[in-house]
């Protein structure tokens, strides 16, 4: 039957054509699995569908709901300068910003960075003429720029759906030193993956001239696994490939190592007990003078986080979930970080 | 969470039972075959007749076609609530006759029948019309002189002659715009055949068209030439050897004849059915009580028929999309935008549909770039939008139009709001994430509108989804699971192809 001249003709060159398309394909499946790499639908209908009521993605979803809910629960977050509401509120911002070095100006209700402008001081001799302020690339603002970008933020360019939105001004964020050489313009930001309020995976954004400036993976910023347990680089990415070194600094990403990691994952974790949202992305920055501060939150946080970490989330998920049916609860902040770091520990070799 | 995730799955079996179970009744019950061939075709044509109601009694006459050389009738009814009706088989046509004492207001009037267009030997011939030559009178004598021996000199055999008639009144010289001025064009050809010795006569005409609704009867004219008979249309949109089509009246004689009320329309509306030749005789027998369960979208009058013919394959397009969604994980620039454009591909056709939407979003991508300079309100940008996309079809249209294409007048069928929306988002994608993820997302939406465009073209479909409303319950229960599904999707595996490596 095998070896019948019809099996031979059509069937044999038919499998070799598919053959390439299916194996690897059936490789990468398996592959997964054995990782336990979370997939989209998994992600929504397991994760984000059972353990995020809608109810509180407003608290989320509204950067000024987030920062007023973080103070009250006295999560550090970059100060607040001013909020703008009112079309006629618009021209005060000027007195509010002046002295500051330097400020951002944020839609309460963009999404994916959508509407986000950082304001530095201008150059002395711009000063001289008269202009205050720049954008991040060293191009002049003058007080009409700012006032038109609030404006469109308060008409709803960036929210979702075109809903009217208020703007919400901070205070710049002072790089800290130790994650200068591993940036390219912007602000590097830590994003943690925190389950049941215990911090399962983390990684760095850090932007380059390929993500203009940008914190996003799909834009082109690198990403960079943190191990949970030490704080330390476990693997780097670029446009889903391994690199080694930052593009535009040189600077070798396998020797970072997050500072104050400790002040980090209790801050991650405190998120969890302020919102109630069990399956939640934070995203923390380290300034200069404040230490780790909350940039944002976000329910529904992407799965790029796994390339970066080179290993997949539902592993710890399900351990998380498992240690709920043992123990009923899993306690304070401190024993939930130490539960994830000897599982993490316990699970490397 | 599992204990819901079982619910979901009981529930679609459920669905999956109950669809099996319609769908079973359907086949072997009604007898409808799931293979759209082993059919014939038959045409379903609803007159609804409307009118005014005056005060006093009222009678209507309606001419109702007779069976002649072209179809065979399969059955008939009519619906007509109060008024009594008699069939009158005179010596040239039947008529139905409506009387009732008295109405008020507007009243409708239902005659359905069931027409299979094919050659009947039984029906007696067309009696030939005596010749009655015209007269013309002055100026009118001259400019028909002139165009009838216009037609004349190319060919004296009668077919050629009306046909020469027919062109000579489609590009108007100055003397058939002459003869136009007290009469219709078929009135003038009749006139002109008669004057040159050859019968022809109008007739009354219905051109079947698939899922047509509110079509009106057409005048077209049948020459006589010895034992030869031909139909010919007079205005040269149809090719009566192309399309199918019955002949209403042919007696020269008014179809609608109303006493006691004013204003009376006809429409049809008609619809193509493939009928299994064995559930016919079977239909015959059960004519006057159809079933509960077969009395599904088929017991409807002929024009909802018709809608539903076209709502039944939404949810075929939908279920491809989301098919796409989450198992292959396409993207998409809005959820259902790719089954509305594929809808509006099944009314264009696939080449008009395909153009019309690259021009439109493409030429409004240029417009909305140029408004987003000005910082206009969310609300005011769109409505540009809006009124740009409608200016942009009316353009076209136009301009299609002029170089003859008929085809760019359908360019309005295009969901407009939608459209614009479509631009609108599409064009937000530009500015924030550049070309690339605007050629991703809209070929995403275009390719998925494609698949849609041909599954729901397909013949066996449109006849199973048509057919077999049980069908519907099964989609339900794939969507269902779907919605359900936590496994990979299929370009997720392509994303996360590098996990193989280490």
């Amino acid at each position: 039957m095998m070896s019948t001249p019809i099996y031979n003709r059509l069937i044999t060159p038919l499998k070799k054509r598919i053959m390439p398309w299916c194996i690897p394909y059936f490789k990468v499946h398996a592959t997964l699995k054995k990782k336990g790499i979370m997939g989209m639908n998994c992600r929504n209908i397991r994760y984000i569908g059972r353990y995020n009521a809608r109810k509180l993605y407003p608290l989320v979803d509204d950067k000024l709901k987030t920062k007023k809910l973080a103070m009250v629960n006295h999560v550090n977050v970059p100060d607040l300068l001013d909020v703008v509401s009112e079309q006629h509120d618009i021209p005060n911002i000027h007195a509010k910003v002046k002295g500051t070095a330097g400020f951002c100006i944020k839609p309460a209700q963009g999404s994916g960075g959508k509407g986000i402008l950082v304001v530095l001081p201008a150059d002395a001799e711009a000063q001289k003429e008269g202009v205050s302020w720049q954008r991040t690339n060293g191009k002049p603002l003058s007080q009409q720029d700012i006032e038109r970008h609030l404006s469109n933020i308060l008409a709803g360019i960036f929210s979702l759906g075109g809903k009217s939105d208020v703007a919400v001004v901070e205070e710049l964020i002072q790089v800290d030193p130790a994650f200068t050489k591993y940036t390219h313009q912007g602000v590097p930001d830590l994003r943690i993956i925190v389950f049941q309020g215990v911090p399962i995976m983390a990684m760095m954004r850090l932007s380059c001239e390929a993500s203009k400036g940008k914190a996003n993976l799909h834009q082109g910023a690198v990403g960079v696994g943190i191990d949970i347990a030490t704080g330390a680089a476990i693997n780097a990415v670029q446009h889903g490939v391994d690199i080694t070194h930052h593009p535009d600094t040189g600077q070798s990403l396998s020797d970072l190592v997050v500072p104050q990691w400790a002040q980090m994952l209790q801050l991650a974790c405190a998120c969890y007990d302020m919102t109630g949202l069990g399956y939640l992305g934070v995203d923390i920055v380290l300034d200069k003078f404040k230490g780790p501060l909350l940039l944002e939150l976000n329910a529904r946080p992407g799965l790029a986080i796994q390339v970066a970490n080179n290993a997949g989330l539902l592993p710890r998920l399900v351990a998380v979930e498992s240690r709920i049916q043992t123990h009923k609860t899993l306690g304070s902040i401190d024993e939930r970080i130490a539960f994830i770091q000897q599982f993490l520990t316990a699970h490397r070799a | 969470m599992a204990k819901f995730n079982r619910q979901v799955s009981y529930f679609a079996i459920a669905l999956c039972v109950l669809g099996v179970a319609l769908i079973a009744f359907r086949h072997f019950v009604s007898g409808i075959p799931f293979l759209p061939g082993a059919s014939q075709t038959l045409w379903a044509v609803e007159a609804k007749i409307q009118f005014e109601a005056d005060k006093g009694p009222i009678s209507v006459s309606f001419t109702l076609p007779n069976e002649h050389a072209q179809f065979v009738q399969v059955n008939e009814r009519t619906a007509s609530p109060g008024f009594d009706l008699m069939f009158d088989e005179g010596p040239k046509a039947r008529v139905a006759k409506w009387s009732i004492n008295e109405a008020k207001g507007k009243q409708t009037l239902y005659y359905l029948t069931e027409l299979k267009v094919a050659p009947n030997t039984a029906a007696s011939p067309a009696d030939r019309p005596t010749i009655e030559k015209p007269r013309f009178l002055g100026s009118t004598a001259t400019a028909a002189g002139s165009v009838l021996s216009d037609a004349n000199t190319a060919s004296t055999h009668p077919f050629d002659i009306i046909e020469a008639l027919i062109k000579a009144f489609q590009t108007p010289n100055q003397q058939a715009q002459l003869l136009l001025q007290k009469s219709t064009v078929s009135q003038r050809i009749v006139q002109l055949l008669m004057q040159a010795d050859i019968p022809a006569r109008e007739i009354d005409v219905l051109v079947l068209k698939d899922g047509g609704r509110q079509q009106p009867l057409r005048t077209w004219i049948q020459v006589f030439d010895g034992e030869a008979v031909r139909i010919f249309d007079p205005s040269g949109k149809y090719n009566p050897a192309k399309t199918p089509w019955v002949i209403w009246e042919q007696n020269d004689g008014g179809v609608i004849e109303l006493m006691g009320g004013h204003g009376a329309t006809v429409g049809f509306s008609m619809l193509q059915k493939r009928v299994p030749i064995v559930s016919e005789l079977r239909k015959a027998q059960a004519q006057a009580e159809p079933g509960l369960l077969d009395a599904s979208i088929h017991s409807l009058p002929l024009s909802e028929q018709a809608l539903f013919k076209g709502i039944l394959l939404v949810p075929v397009g939908v279920l491809i999309v989301v098919l796409m969604r989450t198992l292959v994980g396409l993207k998409t620039s809005g959820t259902f935008m790719p089954v509305l454009i594929a809808l509006a591909f099944m009314q264009t056709s696939l080449a008009t549909g395909l153009i019309g939407f690259a021009l439109i979003v493409g030429m409004g991508l240029m417009i909305r770039s140029y408004f987003s300079r000005h910082n206009l309100l969310l609300v005011a940008r769109i409505s540009l939008v809006i009124i740009s996309v409608v200016l942009i079809m009316a353009l076209f249209s136009v301009v299609a139009f002029r170089f003859g294409l008929s085809e760019g007048l359908k360019l309005t069928l295009f969901p407009m709001i939608i459209l614009s929306w479509t631009i609108e988002r599409m064009s937000i994608l530009w500015e924030e994430e550049g070309a690339k993820e605007v050629a991703l997302q809209g070929g995403g939406s275009l390719f998925v509108a494609l698949l849609g465009y041909m599954v729901m073209t397909n013949g066996l479909v449109q006849h199973l989804t048509f057919h077999f409303l049980g069908l519907q319950f099964i989609f339900m229960a794939i969507v269902l699971m779907c919605g359900s599904y936590t496994g990979y999707r299929l370009l997720e595996l392509k994303r996360f192809r590098r996990f193989l490596a280490n």
